[in-house]
């Protein structure tokens, strides 16, 4: 156990990585992932899960981020962010994938930066440091 | 609001049973981040978990085990908690935690299961720096059994064997194939050995090498490791490896063993841990 005054290990940022469709589509989750982590990132893949699954890996490991890979269907993501919402647990969300532009004004709308196709790896690695650049110090 | 303060509080409700508590104070201890007067109030707390290490190579199925592991323990009733190391880059201190997708979702929902993914940064040995204390906070939360996945494992990762009660290296059919001299650090370590994907070839072989290699050290040695064929994707194998574990278990407690290490642990907390 550590005393006070030991020099502390701020450690990387954590992010939690979720598929909010079922289609096969695992690349675009995998490359984000890849990047993130070589941005510095400990990314922990949680697959294809259900809203309520999300909040609750979200909540035991701790994050400080969430990235959502969309299947076209922004319903899917509003949901997500309400139950995130009545578990209490408040973390930023990115979202990418196919999201279609009047998706992405509803996100914006409820605070969710998108990042639909053509968005460069190093935007979303940035948006992911300004967005828990509060929390690691 | 001071961090003492803070860290006393988050753990008091932590020990309460707050699940959120909890996994903000694991943050805690991962960034060392916990003071003297908590780590006291751990160890009061502590000692009643039985923790299980589970290790081996890269791709041998640790994580689907450990998926198979929880499963057999809920349906009997317990609750379960597993600390899941992977490694971190060595170039951006960043890493994947991928044990989670192993998992089957009704897992990820139990209230009876809590599972926290770990990264090595940097630490050598096949786990990371925190587990001793993970170990203990989620012991001091009333966890009352622990699994611990370490990172795909070589020669020499062999932490585990003196974090774990009970100790499983996880082989695979061919593993037997390499030089025998590689395989000796791994095996020492073992307190139950499991050949997993047990339907593919060579498992005969592999048993047989296992067998000649276990021979090899056998001599004044209390226990000696069982060798089980697992399935893990088709949960084959996974009660005869559970009831190897408890086995194992009824040894150390009735031998006096795992006593001598409560013990050994309280002094060794006292001593390292706790100096500057």
């Amino acid at each position: 156990m550590a005393v006070s005054g030991e020099l502390l290990d701020d450690g990387a940022p954590r992010v939690l990585m979720a598929k909010t469709s079922l289609d096969g589509h695992w690349r675009g989750i995998n490359v984000v992932s890849r990047a993130l982590r070589d941005g510095g990132f400990e990314v922990i893949l949680a697959g294809m899960v259900t809203a309520e699954t999300i909040a609750r890996v979200a909540a035991d490991e701790d994050v400080d981020l969430i990235g959502l890979n969309v299947g076209g269907r922004v319903e899917v993501v509003e949901r997500i962010l309400d139950t995130l919402q009545e578990h209490g647990v408040d973390v930023p969300v990115i979202a990418g994938g196919t999201i279609p532009h009047y998706a992405v004004e509803r996100l914006t709308a409820r605070g969710v930066r998108s990042f639909p196709p053509g968005s460069s790896l190093e935007a979303i690695v940035a948006c992911a440091r300004e967005l828990t650049r509060t929390t690691t110090g | 609001v001071p961090a003492t303060v803070l860290a006393e509080e988050l753990l008091a409700r932590a020990l309460a049973g707050e699940r959120r508590a909890l996994a903000r104070a694991l943050s805690a201890v991962e960034r060392g981040g916990l003071v003297p007067a908590s780590a006291a109030l751990l160890d009061a707390a502590a000692g009643r978990a039985y923790t299980v290490g589970l290790t081996g190579p890269p791709g041998a199925g640790k994580s689907t085990l450990t998926d198979a592991l929880i499963a057999i323990e809920r349906a009997a009733g317990g609750r379960i908690a597993v600390l899941a190391v992977d490694p971190s880059s060595p170039y951006s201190g960043g890493a994947i935690l991928g044990d989670r997708v192993r998992l089957a979702p009704q897992h990820l929902a139990d209230d009876g299961v809590f599972v926290r993914s770990l990264a090595s940064r940097g630490h050598l040995g096949g786990l990371a720096r925190a587990v001793p204390d993970a170990l203990a906070l989620l012991d001091a939360c009333g966890w009352p059994t622990i699994l611990v996945e370490t990172v795909g494992v070589g020669q020499t990762e062999l932490a585990i064997a003196g974090t774990a009660d009970t100790t499983i290296v996880v082989v695979n059919p061919g593993w037997g194939d390499e030089v025998q001299a590689n395989k000796a650090g791994l095996l020492e370590v073992a307190d139950v050995l499991v050949i997993n994907k047990s339907d593919r070839d060579g498992v005969a072989r592999t048993r047989a090498d296992l067998v000649q290699m276990l021979a090899l050290g056998a001599a004044g040695r209390a226990w000696t490791p069982p060798i089980i064929d697992t399935i893990a994707t088709e949960a084959i194998g996974i009660e005869t490896l559970w009831t190897a574990v408890a086995a194992h278990r009824s040894e150390l407690e009735q031998s006096g063993a795992l006593a001598e290490r409560r013990a050994a642990e309280r002094v060794s907390a006292g001593c390292e841990s706790r100096s500057p």
